[in-house]
């Protein structure tokens, strides 16, 4: 029986309920004359203190609480994909129909439409025994999903009715199972789940597969594995939220979670306006189609900012369950973190660091474990996986403040973007010296296997160029270029090629926003190639200053923008030019030597 | 608001128990809706306003937006008014001038509402945005060319004492066009805690103008109560909303200083005994930043849009400041004034490398095919020749290579002739855009143009298209 209590303070979107005993924690409740939709998020004898995911403005004591026996949950099934959702998974696009392009407080509509028919192709027969996870049927959701019908995870028996193929709607019942204690299940399309439990899965596996994201400073040198986690800390401008819609795009996942947490409506406009244009580089078909998004802007309530990064990773895990690669995007979880301080703020709670509650460290490490690849729950053993990346806007761009260290600690993966690389409009600003990726064990076979053998030691050579620049960086500071060796310079040079001609990647170009990894590798061959020749022919005695005029330059700075079909003629092509130019340097060189 | 708030007259309560900072603590209250309007009476009789921040069974929290110098705890009566904090809005409003809190005080008579909005208003939903991306030129070559303004986009400037930020806003409120078109148009300004002086400097810019019809203007100056500088911002954005929204018309919102904004907000925090975030302002800062700058933009089917200029001091420089940084989080984008352009007496004094436009992308796909190249390429050369001037104050000007030395000339010339413009000089973007070729063309070799694809540079350079024409 759900409590009905009446409010007795109301501070903000923190509000104190009495006579709610009975209550659970974390239980829906409707708060006010408007029915406000709010969460307990403590119990006190008979007193309930509920952060409200509405504005609180003009409630007042005495109006009435009541429970709904419910925790805050999400509904799972077809109709999700392609949707814009709040923080609590309530459909914009018909809260904008039902009540204009204002957010009205009280509104409330379903998640899943419930006049819309699917098709249901059935797969299972009555009378076989079914587990949590089996897969009743499936329907298809969009031209790039086909959305499978689970058994809920905690139901199990044997399958006594069976929808026949047809069109249904998400709350028809498909499906009836006896449980052994003999409870009968009526199964619709449609489950819900509470969004702060993790779905459960069988097994966790290793990350032995890259999530390729088309971005080449990504892939090729901090890769992230399929259910791995990854952080992109940077201070305003250095391009968090382009990186964060580039893996949207380009990721190689079969669903795409957007969690655009505190940050700008216009972001998620752009998404809006873009993603149904943009093509799938595999399928060709709309982005929009992989993909949900939840927006929950910076300038709508708190509370319901703090619940929207467990509404999409619900989303996400649900989507693995059926054995599908999912990626989920999170910008930002600083917002999130500064949503989770406001509510502690209002509770009163001792802070930890700058303010911050004790238990931020525990609710990231939380959310970053809901990532992983997994043996799904069902008799078929299907494997799914939940990579997260997370960007992270800390104050000032210090990566020394608590939500940045905290995410440090879990993540696999940091990709450091970096204010002086935006600064020159070096994008993405992913800084190479201080980013990592701790999978590049574990995926090394991978790439060894599917890519080239020899591309663990091409990445190395790459690095050790770089980290070589930076040394001599710093000497050319003190000193001046010119009293570095020939090669060191060359060095200098090299390093330069593969800044600007290899990392850098413009995200707005129509062929270098995507760069597959047989192409970036192709790129570095090139580029690796060209510095071994440069080396031969300066031992040679041909001047630096002459190689860095030969034409061949300007075809190397180019590759990026050749469609990926051609790369692979031009690349021969440019090895050769690279031969010839050189060869013919050195010869001219010797004939004026002699 | 759909409580049925008739249903509360107003209260009057005697019943004061605490005074502190900007804040009084009602006892025996039990029925103070939050964020309820109230009016307090001191005990001589003078009228302040204020709102409640705290309800509670047998207490409220009142924030007196006039401060409480002069209250006491016996005298001072307090009547809960029973609706939220509005503000009358009308066509009217063009052209008259208000205080912090919407009331005229320029001597006319009181505004005859068309309709009373919640100073708060309501968030727009995502889904009913229209991206921002129709070019806004502002005659200014650093902005126009490198950091270009979208209509419905929030740009702040962020600044320092003693730069001539104001100046700008005022050439670039007088000079913004959408070229091409012509449609209505207004100007909201909103002064936040800055001096009289200041503010006449705008009134006087609009009124040379001829601007001062379509301006609305809301005065919060120094002297003014520090509390209410919380509500002004919101104020003047309700009108902006209602002018653009509801009378299809274009709003350019200018708000100076947001940094005394953010100041007050500490001020009422610190009365509460909050748990403060970084260097004392409250946890809360960001959120409530993102309700004044997230109200500005477009909506799909509507014809008006508010683009927004605020201007924030950075303290001491300080880029990293709580109330800087966090604009800087929400807008899109930031100009940002830099003093050693303008000791060099470089006008704007602009420094394009921190600088950003974070719309320019949309934008620049209607204007030319070359500007956003162009753009990159300017960065790239203005940022090469930056690193120059640190290696040149190390090593001396000889140890550069003929590269370099052509890069560092390009970064004077640069700073002279294409930041550099008079106050009162409209430059169109074709002007703006043949400045850049020309710097290239002197300074730059060719083969260095790496950022410019050989069509657009067969196509737009001059020196490529003089040839075809002669």
């Amino acid at each position: 029986m759900p409590s009905t209590g009446r409010i007795v303070r109301i501070a903000g979107p923190v509000v104190v309920a009495k006579g709610m005993k009975g209550s659970q924690m974390f239980e829906l409740v409707n708060v006010g004359e408007l029915n406000l939709i709010g969460e307990i998020i403590r119990l006190q004898e008979d007193l309930a203190t509920i952060q409200v995911y509405e504005e609180t403005s003009g409630l007042r004591p005495g109006e009435k609480v009541v429970g709904t026996g419910q925790l805050l949950s999400v509904e799972l099934g077809p109709g999700i994909l392609s949707q814009i959702y709040d923080g609590i998974q309530r459909p914009l696009e018909i809260i904008k129909e039902n009540t204009g392009d204002f957010i009205a407080r009280g509104v409330s509509a379903p998640a899943l439409p419930r006049d819309k028919k699917w098709s249901f192709t059935p797969k299972l027969k009555a009378g076989s025994k079914v587990t949590g996870g089996d897969i009743l049927g499936v329907v298809p959701e969009t031209p790039l999903v086909v959305h499978k019908v689970m058994v809920p995870p905690d139901v199990q028996g044997v399958l006594e009715e069976i929808a026949p193929e047809g069109d249904y709607t998400v709350e028809d019942v498909i499906a009836k199972v006896r449980a052994p204690n003999g409870a009968l299940h009526e199964l619709a399309m449609m489950q819900r789940w509470p969004v702060r439990k993790p779905r459960p899965y069988k097994t966790k596996l290793d990350p032995i597969q890259p999530l390729l994201t088309g971005q080449r400073i990504i892939d090729s040198l901090f890769p992230i594995a399929k259910g791995g986690t990854a952080a992109i800390p940077g201070g305003f401008g250095t391009g968090k939220t382009v990186t964060q819609h580039q893996l949207a795009q380009w990721a190689d996942a079969k669903v795409i979670v957007y969690i655009g947490c505190g940050e700008r409506g216009n972001e998620m406009t752009e998404m809006l306006e873009r993603f149904p244009e943009l093509r799938d580089p595999r399928t060709g078909r709309p982005l929009m189609e992989r993909t949900v998004m939840i927006a929950n802007t910076s300038n709508m309530p708190v509370a319901a900012r703090e619940a929207s990064i467990y509404t999409g990773v619900t989303i996400a895990e649900y989507f693995r369950d059926m054995g599908y690669d999912v990626a989920l995007m999170a910008d930002s979880t600083s917002r999130w973190a500064e949503a989770l301080r406001e509510i502690s703020g209002r509770l009163e709670e001792m802070p930890g660091e700058e303010g911050y509650p004790p238990y931020l460290g525990a609710r990231l490490a939380e959310f970053y474990e809901r990532a992983g690849r997994v043996v799904t729950l069902g008799s078929e053993d299907r494997v799914g996986s939940v990579s997260i990346i997370g960007a992270v806007s800390p104050p000032g761009g210090d990566f020394s403040e608590p939500v940045v260290q905290a995410t440090l600690r879990i993540v696999k993966v940091f990709w450091a973007l970096d204010t002086a690389l935006a600064y020159r409009r070096h994008f993405p600003a992913i800084n190479w010296l201080t980013s990592y990726s701790l999978y590049l064990e574990t995926l090394e076979e991978w790439f060894r296997n599917n890519v080239a053998p020899d591309w663990p030691e091409l990445r190395k050579e790459v690095m050790a160029i770089l980290q070589k620049e930076a040394e001599l960086l710093e000497i050319v500071r003190l000193v001046g270029p010119d009293a570095l060796p020939e090669a060191d310079r060359a060095t200098l040079e090299v390093a330069r090629m593969i800044r600007e001609d290899f990392l850098m990647q413009h995200a707005y170009h129509p062929v270098d926003t995507y760069c597959s990894i047989e192409k970036s590798y192709l790129m570095l061959k090139v580029i690796l190639y060209f510095n071994k020749k440069v080396r031969e022919a300066i031992a040679n005695g041909a001047p630096l200053t002459r190689i860095l005029r030969l034409p061949v330059r300007e075809d190397i700075a180019r590759m990026k923008i050749v469609p990926y079909d051609k790369i692979k003629d031009t690349v021969e092509d440019v090895m050769r030019k690279i031969d010839e130019q050189i060869t013919s340097l050195v010869k001219s060189q010797k004939v004026v030597v002699v | 608001m759909s409580i049925p708030l008739s249903a509360f007259k107003a209260r009057k309560y005697r019943t004061v128990s605490e005074i502190s900072g900007p804040l009084l603590i009602v006892k025996n209250v039990n029925d103070a809706a939050y964020n309820e309007l109230v009016k307090v009476e001191t005990g001589s009789g003078e009228m302040r306003s204020g709102v409640v921040l705290e309800s509670a069974d047998g207490y409220a929290v009142v924030q007196v937006f006039e401060g409480t110098s002069g209250l006491d705890i016996e005298r001072t009566a307090v009547t809960f008014l029973g609706e939220t904090l509005k503000v009358p809005v009308s066509m009217e409003m063009l052209g008259r001038i208000f205080d912090g809190k919407g009331q005229p005080i320029d001597g006319g008579p009181p505004i005859i509402p068309e309709e009373e909005l919640d100073v708060y208003g309501s968030p727009i939903n995502p889904s009913a945005r229209e991206y921002p991306k129709e070019f806004i030129q502002t005659g200014i070559s650093v902005i126009d060319g490198m950091n270009t303004l979208s209509r419905g986009q929030k740009l702040p400037i962020f600044t320092e004492a003693g730069l001539p930020h104001n100046i700008l806003a005022a050439q670039i409120a007088r000079q913004a066009t959408i070229p091409g078109k012509e449609e209505e148009f207004a100007i909201v300004f909103a002064a936040i805690g800055i001096t009289a002086e200041e503010a006449m400097f705008f009134r006087n810019e609009f009124v040379r103008t001829g601007a001062i019809e379509r301006l609305v203007t809301f005065l919060n100056l120094a002297e003014n109560p520090a509390i209410e500088r919380v509500i002004t911002p919101h104020v003047a954005l309700t009108v902006a909303e209602y002018l653009a929204f509801e009378h299809d018309m274009h709003l350019l919102v200018i708000m100076t200083d947001m940094l005394n904004y953010g100041e007050a907000l500490r001020e009422i925090s610190a009365a509460r005994a909050e748990v403060p975030g970084r260097r004392g302002y409250p946890g809360y800062l960001y959120t409530s930043l993102a309700q004044i700058y997230e109200r500005c933009g477009r909506i799909r089917g509507r014809k008006g849009s508010i683009t927004l200029i605020p201007v924030v001091t950075m303290p001491g420089g300080d880029i990293t400041h709580p109330v800087v940084d966090l604009t800087g989080y929400i807008t899109e984008g930031q100009l940002i004034m830099s003093r050693e352009l303008h000791r060099k007496g470089i006008y704007p004094p602009l420094n394009p490398l921190p600088s950003l436009s974070r719309l320019m992308k949309e934008a620049t796909r209607y204007t030319r095919k070359d500007h956003m190249q162009l753009s990159d390429m300017l960065y790239y050369c203005y940022s090469e020749a930056q690193d120059l001037r640190s290696l040149v104050a190390v090593v001396g000007e000889e140890a550069l290579t003929e590269r370099d030395k052509a890069y560092l000339a390009f970064g004077d010339a640069f700073e002279r002739r294409f930041i550099n413009q008079g106050v009162y000089e409209n430059r169109s973007l074709d002007t703006t855009l043949e400045i850049a070729w020309n710097l290239l063309i002197e300074y730059i070799p060719e083969s260095e143009w790496k950022r410019l694809d050989p069509e657009v540079i067969k196509a737009y350079c001059p020196k490529y298209r003089k040839e075809k024409s002669s």
